[in-house]
């Protein structure tokens, strides 16, 4: 039985503890809320990109001369394993979510014989990986000055990606992050980047207005505007699982301070009828000593 | 004459979405104005200023694009750009520069 300092003690420190994963758990809630609200401004360009890249697939034959981003190398040896986590922990399973969704398909394409890269941003997936898979991490991008990621921020590790693409490091590239459902659900999302996968949508040859799809000028030609998007259409699959990480992991950081607060009052409350039993004992205790002393001494 | 519905979408939000008379957009061939009823058509952008126009001559709003691309459909003009400004007009303010505007709920 401790005694009733050090309970005392205990409860203080549990107390403090309550304190602080409650602010987390505010803040977390406060900043998904922000994080939200930037995940759904940026859905109107993300599903334009994705449709006009639908119409203007469709209407280009994949061949040789087809730019390497949409027709790939041709191998499939080497591949990119782009893992999205984030730059601060206490978010409950949400890093290592993603890092595992990541670590399994590796074993799954290493168990095929191919070569396996990583390549992190957000330094929260490192000592997993740089453990799992010893001197595989190719880079690491650093986002911890980042408040909010703004496009310029995806675009640059986009085109750190494309250009380590076009000297030869890897053939395929997948991305991994959290796409947000709720702050209870982030689903540990893969998607490949390298070459571009043509969305469903390219087949889909009846658009929602029902008449057949109009026949459109381009201006340059077909091939050079698909030139010019795919590389932005990069970027702005990284900044959409930018956005969504963002969302995912306030959403479930504050699930686990919201855990954490109701854990920490659980124990304050066992923690403090301990303290007042053992309280309740200690005079109990004195008054029968003080009872039994006056007795002896009428005696 | 019908107005031709404008949209201006940037990654992190959707910067404008209204009619106009006539927009006039800097296609990397060539600026080309889109009025109603225009033929479907893709172009990539340049680096350069979008004008709305809402009437033959009255311009509204001055608009710089950064790294764009144009889409006319029948259902009217989408401009994806990595960057917009308002540089004059309504809504100068909520450009996608300094702070971004409260979205409405």
């Amino acid at each position: 039985m401790p005694s009733l300092k050090a309970l005392k003690i205990r409860i203080g420190s549990v107390k403090s503890t309550q304190k602080i994963t409650k602010a987390m758990k505010m803040v977390a809630a406060a900043k998904l809320r922000r994080a939200q609200e930037a995940a759904e401004a940026g859905r109107p360009y993300a599903e334009e990109l994705t449709k006009v890249m639908a119409r203007l697939a469709s209407g280009v034959t994949v061949g040789p001369e087809s730019p390497k981003l949409l027709a790939g190398t041709g191998k499939d040896t080497n591949q990119l394993l782009v893992v999205a986590t984030s730059e601060r922990g206490l978010a409950g399973a949400f890093n290592s979510n993603i890092v595992r969704a990541a670590v399994r398909k590796a074993r799954e394409l290493e168990a095929q014989g191919k070569q396996v890269k990583f390549y992190l941003i957000g330094k929260k997936g490192r000592a997993v990986i740089n453990r799992l898979f010893p001197g595989k991490i190719v880079h690491q991008v650093d986002q911890t000055h980042i408040k909010t990621v703004s496009f310029d921020d995806a675009l640059e590790v986009a085109q750190d990606i494309m250009h380590r693409f076009e000297a030869g490091e890897f053939d395929v590239a997948r991305l991994y992050f959290a796409k947000f459902q709720s702050a209870l659900v982030q689903i540990p999302t893969e998607t490949q980047i390298i070459p571009v996968e043509i969305p469903a949508a390219a087949n889909d040859k009846t658009p929602e207005s029902g008449g057949p799809v109009a026949a459109f000028e381009y201006e340059p030609d077909e091939e050079e505007i698909l030139a010019a998007l795919l590389p932005r259409n990069i970027a702005v699959q990284l900044f959409r699982a930018f956005q969504e990480n963002a969302a995912s992991e306030q959403g479930s950081r504050m699930t686990a301070m919201d855990n954490a607060t109701r854990n920490a009052g659980d124990m304050i409350k066992k923690l403090t009828i301990q303290y007042n039993r053992s309280r309740q004992a200690a005079i109990t205790t004195e008054l029968v000593e003080i009872i039994s002393g006056a007795e002896a001494l009428k005696g | 004459m019908a107005d031709v519905h404008f949209e201006l979408v940037t990654p992190e939000k959707k910067i404008l979405s209204e009619d106009a008379y006539m927009v006039v957009v800097p296609g990397t061939e060539g600026d080309f104005g889109v009025l109603a009823g225009h033929a479907p058509l893709m172009s990539t952008v340049r680096d350069g200023e979008v004008l709305v126009y809402s009437s033959m001559t009255n311009i509204t709003q001055r608009i710089r694009v950064q790294g764009g691309f144009a889409e006319v459909t029948d259902k009217g003009l989408t401009i994806l750009a990595e960057h917009a400004e308002i540089l004059s007009g309504a809504g100068a303010e909520a450009s996608s520069h300094g702070r971004p505007a409260r979205a409405d709920h």
